[in-house]
């Protein structure tokens, strides 16, 4: 019989085959590669959250140093009641887990009332510091980070910000050593022990302003979303810290 | 019967014209060292400018994003040169674009598992592979029309060019931007005390631009095959 490549039944019959050995082969690699690719991410996720208390190391060296600093992982709920305490090793498959609760998943599908809320209390050198995560959404897709608060339950000691797809040279700054820089020394109450927060100021925050960071130029739907989760996120702990200090 | 022997044809006369020539021939070989100098695809065809400019700050990216595209680019070519004779007429621009697509892919996955941190600073760019005009511009004026291993040697070439080409910018930019090579700071810091500083010039986008343009400068004239009326 003679064979037609440009026939119909032909060009039908190639795309259906083809389709399917790409979808198969693509499928076997993201199944195979998954393990090492997820272990990144929680590498990442505890370098991150090290960084907030000033402990720099490479992502390799992580687990071993988020195991020496980090000493209590606990979940909160909406109205600050404790959900789960652990202190032991953490175990992957744990769902109850403060480090394996995915803050980014919840803060997309669940209301407000109905996320968890996880909090890290770490110890260096005799002070202990309490980091907490924070999700939001930036102007391309969500943003996030970690802020380290010290034993005043007040004070800023570190943050770190990433985000998934913010323009590079704008939103995509708040990565940045000088932006995060800006937060270790505010405070989130002011002296009458009033909720506050940080605010990310456009045009720029006073040097005094124990309440407020300077914006990016350029950056300003996510230089708010930063404004706002913090707000949103620590208004939530406010409970919580007033019954730990 | 009459369409088969039509069909056939030109199979044969492909076959006669090709009689058994050594893996290297000379050939062979030029597909291999033209892309480097005379059909270099970035300085004289002018194509992948895009990430030519975008990833060449620093010179770790440019190595991974060329190592990259040459996987992709020698991959697709052996691919589609294999199923050049099944491959139907009317969808072979969608195969082809399917078939880069699914090798991108399977890089992006790749660097995420074991070079996850290069795969961050990459981000975009990797996916963007699809879109570089050299892979679509080899798979279809050669690939289609040549044997496997010519397309491999070919792939492998126009790969390779356009990684030296994004290399050199990004020891550049990288030198006189941070005064670093590959993270190493290699510009010592008794000259920053007399007075040198990094150009942060050299970091915007617009700089890759101008030392690409300088590259073609220099090779237009040196090269005679390149001098235009």
């Amino acid at each position: 019989m003679a064979f037609d490549k440009d026939g119909n039944g032909f060009t039908f019959v190639f795309a259906t085959v083809m389709v399917v050995i790409v979808a198969t082969l693509l499928a076997l690699a993201s199944i195979n590669l998954r393990p090492y690719q997820q272990k990144n991410v929680s590498e990442e996720k505890m370098q991150n959250i090290l960084k907030t208390i000033n402990v720099e190391c490479s992502r390799e060296a992580a687990p071993a140093r988020f195991n020496e600093f980090v000493k209590k992982r606990v979940v909160l709920d909406y109205g600050s009641k404790v959900l789960s305490e652990k202190e032991a090793a953490i175990d992957k498959m744990d769902k109850s887990d403060a480090f394996n609760i995915n803050t980014k998943k919840e803060y997309k599908t669940l209301d407000e009332n109905e996320r968890s809320y996880p909090l890290y209390i770490c110890e260096k050198d005799g002070n202990t510091y309490y980091v907490i995560p924070v999700v939001g959404s930036g102007l391309w897709g969500p943003i996030w980070g970690y802020l380290a608060l010290e034993s005043d339950l007040n004070t800023v000691y570190g943050a770190s910000f990433d985000h998934d797809k913010e323009t590079p040279g704008l939103g995509a700054e708040i990565n940045t050593a000088d932006f995060q820089s800006q937060f270790p020394g505010e405070k989130i109450f002011d002296e009458n022990g009033n909720f506050v927060s940080i605010k990310v100021t456009k045009g720029g925050a006073r040097p005094d302003d124990l309440h407020g960071v300077d914006a990016i130029t350029g950056g300003t739907i996510t230089s708010n979303g930063v404004t706002e989760m913090i707000g949103r996120t620590f208004k939530v702990y406010e409970t919580y810290f007033n019954t730990v200090k | 019967m009459g369409t088969e022997e039509i069909t056939e044809q030109p199979v044969v006369a492909e076959q006669v014209t090709e009689p058994k020539e050594p893996l290297f021939s000379k050939k062979n070989k030029r597909l291999l060292s033209d892309p480097m100098d005379d059909e270099n695809p970035i300085t004289v065809q002018v194509l992948g400018i895009c990430s030519a400019l975008a990833i060449t700050v620093q010179v770790e990216q440019a190595i991974v994003m060329s190592l990259s595209v040459i996987a992709v680019l020698a991959f697709g070519n052996v691919i589609i040169s294999l199923l050049r004779n099944t491959i139907p007429n009317r969808i072979r621009i969608i195969v082809q674009l399917v078939v880069v697509a699914a090798l991108v892919i399977l890089v992006d996955q790749v660097l995420r598992a074991f070079a996850y941190d290069v795969s961050k600073k990459l981000s975009v760019f990797v996916g963007l592979i699809i879109t570089n005009c050299i892979i679509m511009g080899r798979l279809e004026a050669f690939a289609l029309a040549n044997r496997p291993w010519p397309a491999l040697l070919d792939g492998l070439g126009n790969g390779a060019s356009y990684g030296v080409i994004l290399i050199i910018v990004a020891v550049a930019r990288e030198l006189f931007g941070s005064g670093e090579l590959l993270g190493f700071q290699v510009v010592p810091q008794v000259i920053y005390d007399l007075g040198y500083a990094n150009n942060n010039l050299m970091i915007l986008p617009p700089m890759a631009l101008i030392v690409v343009g300088l590259i073609i400068w220099v090779q237009r004239s040196r090269n005679p095959k390149l001098i235009e009326d």
